[in-house]
């Protein structure tokens, strides 16, 4: 069992980042993570492992240097919040298309524009349907809990280096800010020069030995053949995803009449809302998509069966929803609830909308 | 045990450490615990609160719409949180710079002048210790054997030459909390 | 290579003429076997060899990793026998600084034009400079958009004629060139900032020394060394490579003087 401490959900991803054997950390600053990069300036990572922390003079560079990093082998990371990211969804684009595998940290704020500081869920969309130009996915963890944001880490990376693929980490500012136990993970070394030459040396560029042909790392073809055949190589990486990494938590579903389905923050309050409405004789259940993209379609096609009706709780105006219905394939009704700007629904408020937009509709 | 609190004041009366050791504590007593703060421009200067949850199951929600305790410091923070506590629950509140008080018959009601006692202790920053004690009083959710190793995890080791006084703080809360109303119609639970 | 081949309108088959005793001049080995894609009469071509030959002297290739930029350039690395990255225009030196960053022992250099390095790119440029990132800069400026077909460039003269300035760029809408280079050379990141260029012979030989100090500085850990190479653009510029290099001369050079700018000392 590993040390348990007391941490906010941004402390513990920055303590995870270090433990996780990162090479790189890319960052700018902005609200709700600035913890980060900070707790991670006074943990002093190049003492602890020699990895790099880097404050970088905006969104645009620090994603690029992960771009960079990342397509030599190394385990390079980044985190922002909701503007920042749409800053990075050109170089995510460029990374996704050249297949390197970077992870990104979204701890989401409201928005659009400058929005809010407060937390958010609004950027579903642009995490699960591509964020910037071209066809492609990155594959989105979100957290629920501290924990989570500690264990997510080092997930991440596996994921992103199985696929060589770029990772988010979805977030909010709920769970960043707030802090609970946290068992923290054994230090995982970070790979050696021998190492990253022995199982990435096929692709990264660690410079030409003359026992091989040049690596290169581009997402440019100007030959449509071959830059379709591009499109359907990760296409057939997106599928296998979608056969293998899919991760939820299924709360209460065995006896369920009804479901809620959330992620991240609205888990939590979906969580406590189950309990008040058990509580008034109502079986809810709740289906937490782990990984939002690729998103559980399959179980939820299942406990369309089962469930009278399905309610989507989200910090958005209705982004999720669209996922789960199209998984339910319109067997049963499936209705939104959600605030927005930074207000945070009520585990009561959700009852309440349970009843008023599934039970008596 | 479930026990869901609300901590709230203005920025600089501790309110985040207050809840903060109180989480410590709680993870030293083998329980679940959460913290989440207010957080953003009201915090320099403004009013503050957090939510601090101590459970014997895996936490929920971290972020309630009513509280079993609210422990307040404010004006601002008695209004608003006066009408959020439970039918039985407790509101314990400093009185210093109150002008309304408390108006509930259906909850506990305790005082503790934590900012007088703080100050009497010849430092206004132990005000929250006070308010602590005199919450322990109330409601012993933690032994103090546990509040101590909380200190001594959640301050960092600069200040540890405070834990003493912290402790007085704690014992004076203790001695001098007081009754103001007894909940009437308490729910049998 | 086939034996039977011959060369048009010779009657001399190939391997007659490419024994190794009739060799004076040959392909640097760093060069793929890919056709350039540049037009004829232009820098880049010349740019590529010096860089490649600087790092097959002093016998990095293995340690380098060099990144591409968006413009003509795009794709050097189909001519670079080298491990290497494409970057999104503008955000090459971003990438440089990842690379080196964790990988400090490497070779990193970056390939840019002035679109990419001087508009689209300054923040990244003036950053990575600034903060001393111990990576070759090779800068190419032909004060033109030459991929996208001939637009304004940062770089583009006053009065000079663009597809976006067809009757000449007027600084009082377009602002002035701009001196990258002596910006960059303003920094305390910046060990080795020159200016050169390729159109002759004796200016080639110089080129190329300047472009063998700055990875011997970056060898040394000095911080950034940045060579600018001003070059033509005849296709951009709408003139025959013999018209762009007089061109280049009388009015590019006056405004763009070649030669050191900063070199602190390899010492």
């Amino acid at each position: 069992m590993g040390e348990i401490l007391l941490m906010k959900g941004n402390e513990a991803l920055a303590e995870a980042i270090i433990r996780a054997g990162v090479d790189g950390y890319f960052g700018y600053p902005i609200t709700p993570q600035s913890e980060v990069m900070e707790y991670l300036a006074a943990a002093k990572p190049e003492e602890r492992t020699g990895m790099v922390l880097l404050q970088a003079e905006s969104e645009l560079a620090a994603i690029n240097m992960l771009y960079g990093a990342g397509a030599t082998g190394k385990k390079a990371i980044t985190s922002s919040s909701s503007p920042g990211i749409s800053l990075m969804q050109e170089g995510i684009s460029y990374i996704a298309g050249a297949e390197i595998p970077v992870v990104v940290v979204n701890v989401v704020r409201g928005g659009p524009g400058l929005g809010t500081i407060q937390p958010a869920q609004s950027d579903y969309f642009q995490a699960t349907k591509g964020g910037g130009h071209g066809d492609y996915h990155l594959l989105v963890l979100a957290p629920n809990s501290v924990q989570e944001m500690s264990d997510f880490v080092p997930l991440a990376f596996d994921l992103a280096f199985k696929y060589r693929n770029p990772v988010m980490i979805l977030s909010d500012g709920l769970i960043g800010q707030m802090m609970e136990k946290v068992e923290l993970f054994e230090p995982i070394p970070r790979w050696t020069d021998e190492y990253i030459r022995e199982h990435h040396g096929n692709w990264a560029t660690i410079g030409k030995t003359p026992d091989r042909e040049r690596n290169i790392i581009t997402s440019l073809d100007l030959v449509p053949e071959r830059m379709e055949k591009h499109n359907m190589h990760l296409k057939e990486k997106y599928e296998q995803m979608e056969r293998e990494e899919v991760r939820f938590e299924e709360i209460q579903t065995e006896d369920a009449e009804y479901l809620f389905v959330a992620y991240g923050s609205s888990s939590r309050i979906a969580m406590k809302a189950i309990k008040l409405a058990r509580a008034e004789g109502i079986k809810v259940g709740l289906l937490r998509p782990i990984t939002l993209y690729p998103f559980p379609k399959k179980r939820l096609r299942e406990l369309a069966d089962q469930v009278k009706g399905m309610l989507s709780v989200e910090l958005s105006l209705g982004q999720m929803v669209e996922d789960v219905k199209l998984s339910v394939e319109c067997r049963i009704p499936v209705e939104h609830y959600g605030r927005v700007g930074g207000m945070i629904p009520t585990p009561e408020e959700v009852v309440e909308a349970l009843k008023t937009k599934i039970i008596n509709r | 045990m479930n026990e869901e609190i609300i901590i709230a004041g203005f920025g600089g009366q501790g309110v985040l450490s207050l809840g903060k050791i109180l989480a410590y504590s709680g993870i030293m007593e083998d329980l679940e615990v959460s913290w989440f703060p207010s957080y953003g421009p009201e915090m320099r200067g403004g009013t503050a609160n957090v939510t601090v949850i101590l459970s014997n199951e895996r936490i929920s929600s971290p972020v309630l719409n009513v509280y079993d305790t609210a422990i307040v410091f404010n004006q601002q923070s008695l209004d608003k949180f006066e009408p959020k506590v439970k039918p039985g629950g407790l509101l314990l509140y400093d009185p210093n710079g109150i002008t309304r008080h408390p108006e509930r018959k259906d909850i506990d009601i305790y005082q503790i002048d934590a900012t007088k006692e703080g100050a009497a202790l010849g430092s206004t920053k132990v005000l929250n210790m006070v308010a602590l004690g005199a919450y322990l009083k109330l409601k012993p959710i933690v032994k103090l054997e546990n509040v101590h190793k909380g200190l001594l995890k959640s301050l960092p080791e600069r200040h540890h030459h405070l834990i003493p006084l912290n402790e007085k703080a704690i014992g004076v809360g203790m001695e001098k909390v007081k009754l103001i109303h007894k909940a009437e119609h308490v729910n049998a639970k | 290579m086939a034996k039977s081949k011959v060369i048009p309108h010779h009657d001399v088959p190939l391997d007659q003429i490419i024994k190794p005793e009739n060799i004076i001049f040959k392909k640097t080995k760093l060069f793929t076997d890919n056709v350039l894609s540049y037009c004829p009469g232009c820098g880049h071509g010349v740019a590529h060899r010096l860089i490649l030959e600087v790092i097959e002297e002093m016998g990095i290739a293995d340690k380098v990793i060099g990144i591409a930029p968006v413009g003509c350039s795009v794709l050097a690395y189909e001519f670079m026998d080298l491990d290497m990255q494409e970057a999104a225009h503008g955000r090459a030196p971003a990438l440089a600084t990842g690379i080196k960053r964790t990988n400090p022992d490497k070779f990193v250099f970056s390939y840019q034009g002035d679109g990419d390095l001087a508009a689209i790119g300054t923040a990244e440029t003036i950053h990575a400079a600034n903060r001393g990132e111990n990576i070759t800069v090779i800068f190419i400026n032909n004060g033109i958009y030459g991929m996208t077909g001939g637009q304004m460039a940062p770089t583009t003269l006053e009065g000079m004629k663009t597809s976006t300035t067809p009757y000449g760029r007027d600084p009082r809408q377009m602002g002035h060139p701009i001196k990258i280079t002596e910006l960059v050379a303003q920094l305390p990141g910046t060990c080795y900032v020159t200016r050169q260029a390729v159109h002759t012979a004796a200016l080639v030989r110089k080129a190329k020394k300047a472009i063998r100090r700055a990875f011997e500085y970056q060898k040394a850990n000095k911080g950034l060394s940045f060579v600018e190479i001003v070059s033509n653009c005849n296709s951009g510029w709408k003139m025959t490579p013999v018209q762009a290099i007089k061109w280049l001369e009388e009015n590019m050079l006056p405004y763009y003087p070649l030669g050191d700018l900063k070199d602190v000392g390899l010492d």
